[in-house]
Order: C-alpha cells, then sequence, then structure tokens
C-alpha cells in the first residue's frame, strides 16, 4: 500500500533525462536542459517560499548576479576556469543573498515581499544603469568555461552533450542536498517558523539565524543555475535581474504546488511548456497563458501537484487523505 | 516481324537515353524547398516594422512566382519579442530545429547581435533587414552575413556633415546603449570633417524619459544646433517637451530618421517641419519606387515605409544570389559572391555592397510635412560604411 | 541651477507625485480594505490612456472622453470586482498575486488586439495647450499645471468622502474589522465593489490625464505599477494621506534624482523604501 511512486517515477524522470540525447534533437536537448536549470532555480526559491513561508519577489538577482560573475570572470575570448568560476558564482550570489537577507529578514508578510523587491531592483539598476556589465544593452560570454581537471580534458563545455549531462547532474545534486536539507532537524525548524514563528521562538530557537541560513542557501542554489544559464545560453542582460523574471519564477512554485521540491520543479516544466506551446499556436501565446494561470488560481488550489491527489479523491470518493 | 526500324526507334532510344540521364539533374533542378527563416519582433513595439518587413519580403517573392533564384520558397518565423536574452534559443529554433537554409533577421539591433553569433557558429547565410549595430558589418562581419538596411553610421555621419555646412557647434543627447552611442559617434565624426565642434555630448539611461534637466542644460548652452536619437514613445515625448519648454523656436533640432518614424501622431503638431536622415523617404521619385509602392498598396492596403523596402532588398538579394548557382546553395561560396557583387534595384535607389556586406546607399534628408518625411534632398550620394574593425 | 530651473523641477516633481497618488491611492484602498494585492493595478492605468486615445479619436474632445471615460472605468471596475476579484478575499496574497500577474498577460494581449502596439498620441485640449515663459529660454506647460490641479481637487474630494460622508466611515471602519461591520448588518460586499470600482477608476483616471504628457503606448501600466506598490509600502497600507505623502516624496526624490545623479536615479526610489522599511517596518503612516 505504501509503493513508493514517488521514488520510482523520480527515478523514471531520471533515466529519460540521461537518455534523451539519444534522440538526436539537438534543439530539444537545449530546451529540455533550460528547463532543468529553470527547475533548480524553481526549487531554490520553493525551499523560502514552500518550506520557510518566505515569499521573495526578488529571486531572480541572486540567479543574474550568478550570470554577471562568470561573464566578468571571462573577459575577451579566453576560457576561465570551470573550476574557479562556478564555485565563485555559487559563492558570489549567497554572499548577496545573505547580504540582503540581514537587513529584509527584519520585514514581514507584504512588507517582505516588498523589500526583496527593493533590493532586486537595486541589484537590476546597478547591472542596468552603470558600465558595470555593459549597461542595458548585456554582454557576452564569448567562451565557455574550461573544465580541464589534472590536465585531461574530459569535460568540454563545448560539447552540447557534455554540458547537458553537466546540468543533469548539478540538477540531480541541488535536489538531493535540498531533500537532506529539509528532512533534517534544521529543516524541521524551518518548516516550525513558517507555522508558528512565535511558538518558535518561545521555544529558544534563533529564528532569525535559521531564516538567514535559508535565505543565503537558497541564494547559492538560484546562483548555481543563473552559472548553468549563462554557460548555456551565453549572453546576459540585466533584464535577468528584473522583477518579472522573479515574478516569474515565483509562479512556476506557486503553479507547481507549494509544499513540496518536486512541486516547484513541476511548476518550472508546467510554465516553460505553456510557453513553449502556446507560443507556436499563436502570437498572443501571453492571453492564453493567462488564462490558464487564472483558471488554476480559482479551480486548482494547492497548485499542478495536487491534481492526481485530487484526480484520485474525485475518482475514488471519500475525503482525500491529507 | 523484323524491327523495320520503324525509323524513329532509335530516335526514341536516344530519347530514352537522354531522359535517363536527365533525370538526376532534373531531380536536382526540382529542387526541395528553399526553407527562409523569419525572425523578427512579431509582438511588442518593433511589430509594425516586422510585419512591413515581412510584407515587403512576401511581396517580391510572390512578384517572382513564389520563387527565389528558382527555387520555391518555404518560411519559416519566429518571434523574437525584441529580446535579446531570449535570441538565442530563438535563433536555434530556426537553426536547429527547422533547420532553414537561411535566416532573414532581426529588426531589433540587440537581437541581431545575438542571432548574428549563432549564424557565424553554425555558417548559417544571414540578411539583416534592418538592425543598425555598426558592428554586424564591422567587427562582427562574416562571409555569411549580409545586411540590406543601414548601419548607425550612415545617417548619422549624413546628418553631421550636413549640420556642418550650416553650423559650427552643437549639442548632442541619446539614450545610454549602443544604438544611441553609435548615432552620436557618426554625427561628430561627420560634424568634425565639416568644421564643427560638439561642445557637450549628454546621455540619459535607457528608457529614461524625465528629459527637463537636459532642456534646461541646452537653454543655458545655447548651442547652434541640437542632435538627439530618440526612438518610440520616447522620440514623441522629447519632441513634444522640447516644443513645449520653447527651445524649438530659437535652437533648430536634427536627428536621424527613427526619431519621425511611426512616431509623427504621437508627436503631433510639436514634430512639424522637423529635419531627419535617412536612406529612404516619402516622395522618392523613381520608377523602382513607384511600381513597389503600387504594389504593395495593392497587396496590403498600406502604405510601405522604410521597413517594407528593406524587407524587399532583402528578397532581391537572396533572389540575386542563388540565381546566380542556379538555386544550388551548397555552393556557398559561389553564393557569397554573388551576393556581394549584386547591384540591387531598390526603391530607395540602386545600391551596392561593401566587402563587409552593407549597403552603400544614397542618404537623403526629410522635413517633417503633415504625416509624412518629405523628401527635401540628398544629403550624402553613395554613403559607404567604414566597416571599422572587419576583418573580410 | 537657476531659479527657475529649480521651480520647474519642483513643479515637475509635483506633478508626478500626485499623478501616482491617484494610481496609489486606489491601491493601497484595495488592499488595505480588502486585503487584496492587485499586480493589474497598473493595467487599469493604460486602459485609462488608451481610452483617452480613444475615445478623444471619436468624440474629438479630450474633456468629453474624460466625462464619458471615468463612469465607464467605474462600471467596468464593479463588473470585475463581482466576476473575479470576490473570489480572491478568501485567498492567501501569493495566489493573489499569481491570479493578478496572470491578469496582467491577458489585459496587455487584450490591448495589443484591440489597440495594437503602435506608439499613440493625445493632444491636450488647445485651450490648454499654451506655456507660461519663465526667464528668457524656458517656458512650462499650462497642460502640466492642469494635472497638477486636477489631482488636487480629486485628492480633496477623496478625503471629504473618506472622513466626512457614511460610505468613508464604512471604508474606514471595513479596513478596521471587516466581519464587524458585516455583522452590525452592512452590506460588505456592496462596500467592497464600490471600492475596488473607485480604485479602477482613480488609475484610469490618472491615465487619462497623463496620456497627453507621455503618450500611449504598451508596457505604460508596468511603468507605474512597481513605483506604486513602492508608494502603498513607504506610505503603510490602508492610509490614503501615506499615499499622498509618499508619493510626493516619490516625485521629488525621481525627479531631482535624475537631473543630480542621473546614473543612479533608478535606484533612489527603492534605497527609500529599504530605508523607510527597515525604520518603520510598517510604513510611516500605517494604521495596522
Amino acid at each position: 500500500m505504501n509503493f513508493p511512486y514517488s521514488l520510482w517515477s523520480k527515478l523514471i524522470l531520471l533515466a529519460a533525462l540521461l537518455a534523451f540525447p539519444a534522440l538526436d534533437m539537438p534543439f530539444y536537448a537545449e530546451l529540455v536542459a533550460k528547463t532543468l536549470l529553470f527547475g533548480l532555480f524553481a526549487m531554490s526559491l520553493g525551499l523560502l517560499v514552500g518550506y520557510t513561508g518566505l515569499a521573495s519577489l526578488g529571486h531572480a538577482a541572486y540567479f543574474g548576479i550568478a550570470t554577471y560573475v562568470v561573464a566578468l570572470m571571462t573577459p575577451g575570448y579566453e576560457a576561465a576556469s570551470f573550476w574557479l568560476t562556478f564555485p565563485a558564482a555559487v559563492l558570489i550570489s549567497a554572499a548577496s543573498a545573505l547580504v540582503v537577507g540581514l537587513f529584509v529578514l527584519r520585514t514581514k508578510g507584504i512588507y517582505f515581499i516588498m523589500v526583496t523587491l527593493a533590493f532586486a531592483q537595486m541589484a537590476f539598476y546597478l547591472f542596468h544603469d552603470t558600465a558595470l556589465g555593459g549597461g542595458s544593452d548585456g554582454i557576452y560570454l564569448n567562451a565557455r568555461p574550461d573544465a580541464t581537471l589534472f590536465g585531461s580534458k574530459l569535460i568540454d563545455l563545448d560539447k552540447p552533450l557534455h554540458l547537458y549531462y553537466l546540468i543533469v547532474l548539478v540538477l540531480v545534486l541541488g535536489y538531493l542536498f535540498l531533500q537532506r536539507i529539509l528532512q533534517s532537524p534544521f529543516g524541521r525548524v524551518l518548516a516550525g517558523i513558517k507555522s508558528n514563528e512565535h511558538r518558535m521562538r518561545s521555544m529558544g530557537y534563533p529564528t532569525f539565524r535559521y531564516k538567514l541560513a535559508a535565505f543565503t542557501i537558497a541564494g547559492g542554489i538560484a546562483g548555481a543555475a543563473g552559472y548553468l544559464y549563462a554557460v548555456l545560453f551565453g549572453f546576459i542582460t540585466p533584464e535577468l535581474l528584473s522583477w518579472h523574471h522573479s515574478a516569474d519564477v515565483l509562479l512556476m512554485v506557486i503553479l507547481g504546488g507549494m509544499g513540496s521540491l518536486g512541486g516547484a520543479f513541476a511548476g518550472a516544466v508546467a510554465f516553460i511548456a505553456m510557453q513553449e506551446i502556446f507560443s507556436s499556436f499563436t502570437k498572443h501565446w501571453q492571453l492564453v497563458m493567462g488564462v490558464v494561470i487564472v483558471v488554476v488560481v480559482l479551480f486548482l488550489p494547492g497548485g499542478l501537484v495536487a491534481i492526481p491527489r485530487r484526480a484520485r479523491a474525485a475518482f475514488f470518493g471519500g475525503a482525500s487523505d491529507e | 516481324m523484323k524491327s523495320h526500324c520503324f525509323p524513329g526507334k532509335k530516335i526514341v532510344n536516344h530519347l530514352v537515353m537522354a531522359a535517363l540521364l536527365a533525370a538526376p539533374a532534373l531531380a536536382a533542378a526540382q529542387q526541395a524547398k528553399l526553407k527562409v527563416g523569419l525572425m523578427m519582433s512579431y509582438t511588442g513595439t518593433f511589430s509594425g516594422p516586422s510585419n512591413a518587413a515581412t510584407n515587403g519580403f512576401k511581396q517580391f517573392v510572390n512578384e517572382n512566382g513564389g520563387k527565389l533564384g528558382g527555387r520555391e520558397v518555404e518560411y519559416f518565423a519566429v518571434d523574437d519579442q525584441a529580446d535579446p536574452a531570449k535570441a538565442t534559443e530563438n535563433a536555434n529554433k530556426l537553426i536547429k530545429r527547422d533547420r532553414v537554409d537561411v535566416v532573414v533577421g532581426a529588426i531589433h539591433s540587440g537581437v541581431a547581435l545575438a542571432l548574428a553569433k549563432v549564424a557565424r557558429e553554425t555558417n548559417t547565410l544571414m540578411v539583416v533587414p534592418n538592425a543598425a549595430a555598426d558592428e554586424l558589418t564591422g567587427v562582427l562581419c562574416a562571409p555569411n552575413i549580409f545586411r540590406v538596411s543601414f548601419s548607425s553610421w550612415q545617417p548619422a555621419y549624413a546628418m553631421g556633415q550636413h549640420v556642418g555646412k550650416k553650423h559650427k557647434n552643437a549639442v548632442t543627447l541619446t539614450w545610454k546603449y549602443a544604438a544611441g552611442l553609435q548615432m552620436v559617434e557618426g554625427f561628430k565624426e561627420g560634424f568634425e570633417k565639416k568644421g564643427g565642434k560638439v561642445a557637450k555630448e549628454m546621455t540619459l539611461p535607457f528608457p529614461n524619459v524625465e528629459f527637463q534637466a537636459f532642456l534646461t542644460e541646452i537653454a543655458s548652452i545655447k548651442p547652434e544646433a541640437v542632435y538627439v536619437f530618440f526612438a518610440g514613445a520616447g522620440a514623441a515625448k522629447f519632441v513634444r517637451d522640447y516644443a513645449a519648454a520653447g527651445l524649438n523656436k530659437s535652437i533648430p533640432l536634427y536627428a536621424p530618421g527613427f526619431l519621425t518614424d511611426g512616431t509623427l501622431e504621437a508627436m503631433g503638431d510639436a514634430g512639424q517641419g522637423l529635419l531627419t536622415t535617412l536612406h529612404y523617404a516619402d516622395g522618392i521619385n523613381n520608377p523602382k519606387n513607384a511600381a513597389f509602392r503600387l504594389g504593395y498598396v495593392k497587396a496590403y492596403k498600406a502604405e510601405p515605409d522604410v521597413y517594407a523596402v528593406q524587407g524587399y532588398d532583402a528578397a532581391q538579394l537572396l533572389d540575386a544570389g542563388i540565381g546566380a548557382v542556379k538555386g544550388d546553395t551548397a555552393k556557398r561560396a559561389d553564393l557569397v559572391k554573388a551576393m556581394e557583387d549584386a547591384k540591387i534595384d531598390s526603391p530607395r535607389g540602386a545600391f551596392t555592397f561593401t566587402k563587409a556586406h552593407n549597403p552603400i546607399q544614397d542618404i537623403y534628408l526629410r522635413k517633417v510635412e503633415g504625416r509624412e518625411n518629405r523628401l527635401v534632398e540628398v544629403t550624402s550620394k553613395a554613403l559607404a560604411d567604414p566597416a571599422r574593425g572587419c576583418r573580410m | 541651477m537657476d531659479f527657475y530651473s529649480f521651480l520647474i523641477q519642483v513643479l515637475n516633481s509635483i506633478q508626478y507625485g500626485l499623478l501616482l497618488f491617484l494610481v496609489a491611492s486606489g491601491l493601497t484602498l484595495v488592499f488595505g480594505i480588502m486585503g487584496i494585492i492587485n499586480l493589474a493595478h497598473g493595467a487599469f492605468y493604460m486602459v485609462g490612456a488608451y481610452l483617452a486615445f480613444g475615445l478623444t479619436s471619436l468624440t474629438g474632445s479630450f474633456v468629453l472622453s474624460i466625462l464619458l471615460g471615468i463612469p465607464l472605468m467605474l462600471v467596468i471596475g464593479a463588473l470585475l470586482e463581482w466576476a473575479l476579484f470576490s473570489f480572491l478575499y478568501e485567498r492567501d496574497h501569493l495566489e493573489q498575486v499569481l491570479l493578478t500577474y496572470g491578469l496582467i498577460l491577458i489585459f496587455e494581449e487584450l490591448r495589443s488586439l484591440i489597440a495594437g502596439d503602435d506608439v499613440h498620441g493625445v493632444a491636450a485640449p488647445g485651450w490648454l495647450s499654451a506655456s507660461i515663459p519663465l526667464g528668457d529660454t524656458m517656458s512650462y506647460p499650462v497642460y502640466r499645471l492642469v494635472i497638477s490641479g486636477a489631482c488636487i481637487l480629486l485628492a480633496a474630494g477623496l478625503f471629504f468622502l473618506i472622513q466626512k460622508t457614511r460610505l468613508g466611515m464604512l471604508i474606514r471602519a471595513g479596513s478596521h474589522d471587516r466581519d464587524m461591520v458585516q455583522s452590525l448588518g452592512f452590506n460588505i460586499n456592496l462596500i467592497y465593489r464600490t471600492v475596488f470600482a473607485l480604485g479602477v477608476a482613480l488609475a484610469a483616471f490618472a491615465g487619462m490625464l497623463a496620456a497627453p504628457v507621455s503618450s500611449v503606448f504598451p508596457g505604460m501600466g508596468g511603468q507605474v505599477l512597481i513605483v506604486s506598490f513602492v508608494i502603498v509600502v513607504i506610505g503603510g497600507i490602508g492610509s490614503v494621506w501615506g499615499a499622498l505623502f509618499a508619493a510626493l516624496l516619490v516625485g521629488f526624490a525621481d525627479t531631482f534624482g535624475k537631473v543630480f545623479v542621473p546614473d543612479f536615479s533608478g535606484v533612489i526610489v527603492y534605497v527609500l523604501m529599504a530605508a523607510v522599511l527597515l525604520w518603520r517596518p510598517e510604513g510611516i503612516f500605517s494604521k495596522k
């Protein structure tokens, strides 16, 4: 009765992802890779929104900062080292989140949402209006990072296949990392903070520090996703830090269902799939997208991952077991 | 019975042999359709120019029996939404997914630069129907990239020369982004060559439209002329603010044609009499233009503009090149050579290409009259972009 | 800078601030009283501007288009509330964010379908198109003064409504305690519908007033949206006084920022908001 649907479905998904390049559809492989890294991005926000109850409308800043880090560390046409740039990007994103978190975590509710937005906008204007990263025109990553290890070029990021598997790997590692955190005592405290922060504080937990840790970790993982984005597409603009982008990833999390990492991932897949499919049918695809979103909110509280549960409940009758 | 040689038998034999031998050749000539990928901004503020350019392109193809260079055309279109961030993905849709033979794009410069990068990496033939970024036929020039529109430098330099004939000092103002800065650089070069001096170069962050401080500055410097580059809603607001501040009475305003293209209605009376430079104008008097405009109005029930002309010429260029290799686009070197040597009979006036694949064309001075940009005179004849940084 | 330039900037700041106040006041009322975050609020500003354009082209009179447009927007606002927003009261903020974001997409595309993507202009009425000369080279458009004047009148009307009328009393009571108002027998749904319609009409009116100055173009809704939220948050959610104060503050900060530090002008508003929130996390005039 306790058949691990969840584990098996994840393993099947992983197998499918690993096998996909065999189909030799380079355009779609790139699309899948993009979906995976946005899935990672969405999961990082899921940690904040779904588990800790912190709705951030400025999460794209940490994604964007990482893209600029790798681009600025690759001046001209010479490739920088992957082993240097990747940790640098993740750490700098996490550090930015830490600094911002020190300020924003003092506020709550709608005010928290707005202050996260404010700091993200500051980062946006920093890249948009100053000469730091080519201004509003953006900059190119002219050479993909070099992943030479001990002299051997085993992993060559210029080969789409290698890059694809790297993205899959980072996604899996990120997911496992987040899972471990959430199932650990640390994660329990986060859940407690979400449900009743007062109570946690009165029990002696330094809730501010826990929230800050979650905020920082989420920022770092967003940075990892951003780094992969930069390497995949090679073109970086300040729009990556815009509030539209932050709203998009928040939508992915809410759409998919806020209570689980899988939900965030599903939301990312659904969002990108909708964009692709709708835009190939009509140039007014945003209208269709908007309608779908409105319908989902009105009739599907709990997001997309709640569908199987609700379908089962509707089909088999009786109360759903949650 | 002996085949008394039905006398034609030998002839029939020969005919059959000939047919069999010719079949592969025929099959080769009955080629697969030519896949043309159109990458433009069909939604958003550039949708007007994108539709016009697409219409112009298709108009030529239709006039040519649905063919380019003898090959039937199959269209693939992608809406790049004027978003450079998504441009690489969108380019890949045409190049990797639809595997087009040629890409015609883009309208927006940022998108075109990203598209050009992909085109260079995949060696895809690319024709730019509008984007003005100097780099496309400059630092980033390539054998497989052609442009049939203009480079930012061209109208800007021409205006600099024109203003330099009448005024000795000027002030410039534009948004701080690549397009604006290139437009100002070109102006400065032309202006200084005629002995003029740019007293102050002002910029504001894109897309800010709070011009008051700059208008005040202009009023206090009191230059002989002001040169600006803005487009769209920002252009309309600037011209209105300039007039509302009373500056249009004392200090003449000059700009490249984009200040007044598509914005005249929004500017209202404030824009009347403005002088701009561009490679096209209302009232150009040559038979090709007359025929083109007639055909366009008949097909699309609207007046064509510079974007439509550029789309039409993109098709003309491809027709010339592909026709020269008899439809065999695999013969890339010959195809490119034919395109390089092509002389395009354009509605704007005939033009040829620089070595960097940019049009060598006349630049016109235009004046806003009513809702039109009327031709005043040819301010620069056969102006060629210097293609700085091009290594071809 | 000389005196006239300074004066011009002050006038511009006030005009910009007052326009933002119109938009933000609707937002703060809806948020404070009904508890709904409406990301689509900027779209109403845009609709107002496009209406001004459309009706002026149709009737030939800018003033007439405003007189027709406002009742129209009141009705549209009431309809929207009844058909859609009334379902959001029980939902949490994130779902409201999601749904109203979907609405933004819908409004933008409808606008594209109905009115196209071009930039349009609306001419201010002839009798308001003069300019007042200041100094020997500069002049200031009368119409901008008219905008400020109209906003001040409307602000006064709004305060009168809220402070001195029965409806206003109910609104204020409803913002403090919705259930109590309902249990006292008042039709809270009707009150909410009125407040929402009022908010929509205010934003649309701002768009109509601004159209001759800023042009009518896609994306104009998005430009005011974020700034309006900033104003609501700085001023305190639910406080109309707060919205006025914050709007003027933002108007001055933004305008003078663009004059003195154009490269950093974009961040000024956000630095301001962050500073206010870190000092007073609930906004300056918050009631909650």
